[in-house]
């Protein structure tokens, strides 16, 4: 049977660009403004089937990117959906053909404030545009076209990657067979905009930040560490930490030196420092904003004269408090307003945010389910079969 | 597996579904009957249901159903967003009976309602010479473990139906394995209803014009 067979990983993979919008053809942006050329960083796993009818999207978080599964060449860590991507998972590729790519406005691979600006030939740094997610979207769009592909099977993602799924069906819709947003929301409230408010303050006060011209200095690397800090807190629950680190030191007895006591400091620490040695602090920026500028709430997800009618699947997560299950349910709303065709299932996990990387074996199921369910109709669910 | 080797209850409900028909099932299960009307009668469905096993049982079988109670399942539907709203074995497990036949009513041309009867034989034996909670076979449960909430006959839901200006349109009377013919409030284990507050000719004929429609479209 396919389900027992062992799960693998796609293996070694080659991260991949496209450049498109050359000059004078470049991207319109959503809030005015041009950008061009545009280079997008994808990587792909899987086949694309003769009738190009099996692709699927996947749409990254703030801080991640292309490599979404298998591994480049000379690194040990996977993908960042390693467990959802790969043969016999859940986007499986022995079916499917799995697009990844990164954003524009990021920094791995794809334009953004830290590219170089061809017309100075210095890198963008707040020169660059301000980005949306529809501008990520409409960018996607066009390596989608590179692709061949007229319209996706599903297009899916969690967080800001969930953002772009909601984007593309209001965006695409004819575009789009399925949906799956998971822990996310249709608009930031107050409280996820104050979180990227402190976050963005924090870069913006280190002095090493420069006004965004830090490029030949190097990163404002404590103010984007203190950044990332925060975002940890904010991805993890009260029972994750709880059972991450408890109370627990790092070394028998407090310093009374403003050290890293608790082992929770030490890991937020670790995190931050990490972070700065891999994400550009523009990029945070620019990104953090685009997510707070994000807003298909009031019946712009689906219009009420619509084209198509792509299908739902919605996830949210029992103690995820920085997208919680009432954001959900509002797409939800949504969705019944419209009559459209949707699940959604609110998952128990103990790990806050973070639970769509890491809380693997509903996630893996539902989609799954549902993937076949879009792919092959109701005749070929094996539900009774076994 | 077909219909035929489903349970009896659902069995009749899904006689009583038009093809093509766009269903909304409150308290849907593990999705046992959406499956076999989505599959082989066409029809348009949608779930509602409260617990996570059975919501990844409806997953599995291809099934479009929400993370939710059915009290608050209901307000976001347009009015008449579909011909059939069905509420089986779910109604006597809410106190606000009367809302959600009244939204049912609001979102679904019909309604499908189906209950234990209280008033079976067996479950006034238990009542009146043992002294003891009524347990049948279609009430299952133990008086401290039941999800039922509200208890009532055949004869209640029929006053109540009367009260509240509801048409009967078909009424079924289910003893455990066929239907019962003769004095179903003493016989009957469940009941089913089939429901509408506006008049049934009207609900037909929607149907059927959204049906040429469908079939325009698969040409």
């Amino acid at each position: 049977m396919s389900q027992m067979k062992k799960k693998q990983s796609v293996g070694p993979v080659q991260t991949k660009y496209v450049t498109f919008a050359e000059p004078p053809n470049e991207l319109s942006l959503e809030l005015g403004g041009k950008l061009g050329p545009v280079t997008i960083a994808y990587e792909t796993y899987g086949e694309l089937n003769s009738d190009r009818t099996n692709a699927i999207l996947v749409c990254h978080a703030l801080s991640a990117d292309a490599h979404a599964a298998g591994y480049l060449e000379g690194e040990n860590a996977p993908g960042w959906w390693e467990d959802m991507i790969g043969p016999g998972k859940a986007f499986d590729t022995d079916k499917h053909f799995v697009v990844c790519s990164n954003v524009i406005g990021g920094c791995k691979g794809s334009t953004g404030p830290s590219s170089v600006n061809p017309a100075t030939g210095e890198p963008y740094a707040l020169d660059f545009p301000s980005v949306t997610i529809a501008d990520m979207v409409n960018a996607q769009r066009h390596l989608i076209d590179h692709l061949g592909i007229e319209k996706l099977m599903c297009v899916a993602g969690g967080s800001m990657g969930g953002m772009q799924v909601l984007q593309w069906v209001a965006s695409y819709p004819e575009r789009v067979r399925s949906a799956i947003p998971i822990a996310t929301a249709l608009k930031h409230s107050p409280q996820q905009i104050a979180f990227n408010e402190v976050v963005r303050q924090s870069v913006m006060a280190d002095p090493a930040w420069r006004d965004g011209n830090y490029y030949a200095y190097g990163q404002p690397e404590k103010g984007l560490a203190l950044a990332r800090m925060i975002g940890h807190i904010t991805f993890m629950s009260v029972q994750s930490m709880e059972e991450k680190f408890s109370r627990r030191l790092k070394n028998v007895k407090y310093d009374f030196k403003f050290g890293a006591d608790f082992e929770v400091e030490g890991y937020l620490r670790y995190k931050g420092d990490s972070f700065v040695k891999r994400f550009d602090a523009n990029s945070y920026l620019y990104i953090t904003k685009a997510i707070d500028y994000f807003d298909l709430s009031g019946g712009k997800l689906v219009p009420e004269e619509r084209k198509a009618d792509p299908r739902f699947l919605i996830i949210s997560y029992r103690s995820d408090w920085l997208y919680p299950s009432v954001q959900s349910q509002e797409i939800v709303r949504e969705l019944k307003m419209r009559r459209m065709d949707a699940t959604y299932c609110e998952l128990r996990s103990t790990y806050g945010h973070d639970a769509f990387l890491v809380e693997m074996d509903e996630q893996q199921k539902l989609v799954r389910h549902f993937l076949d369910k879009t792919f092959q109709g109701y005749e070929v669910v094996k539900a009774y079969d076994s | 597996m077909t219909a035929d080797t489903l349970r009896l209850d659902y069995r009749i409900i899904y006689d009583a579904v038009e093809p093509g028909a766009r269903v909304l099932d409150l308290g849907c299960g593990n999705g046992d009957l959406l499956y076999f009307l989505a599959r082989d009668k066409q029809a348009k469905v949608q779930g509602i249901e409260l617990n996570d096993e059975a919501i990844y049982q409806c997953v599995r079988k291809g099934l479009s159903v929400f993370n939710s109670d059915i009290k608050s399942g209901l307000v976001e539907y347009p009015d008449q967003s579909f011909d059939y709203v069905i509420l089986n074995q779910s109604m006597q497990e809410v106190t606000n009976v009367d809302f959600i036949i009244q939204e049912s009513l609001r979102v679904g041309r019909k309604v499908i309602v189906g209950f234990p009867n209280f008033a079976y034989i067996a479950a006034r034996f238990m009542l009146s010479f043992r002294g003891k909670a009524p347990m049948t076979k279609a009430l299952p449960h133990l008086w401290y473990d039941t999800p039922n909430v509200r208890c009532l006959s055949i004869a209640d839901f029929k006053n109540f139906c009367r009260e509240k200006k509801l048409r009967i349109l078909k009424a079924y009377y289910l003893g455990s394995e066929k239907l019962v013919e003769f004095w179903p409030n003493l016989l009957a284990l469940n009941a089913i209803f089939v429901l509408t507050g506006a008049g049934e000719e009207e609900a037909a004929s929607h149907i059927a014009a959204r049906r040429l429609d469908m079939k325009a479209k698969s040409c």
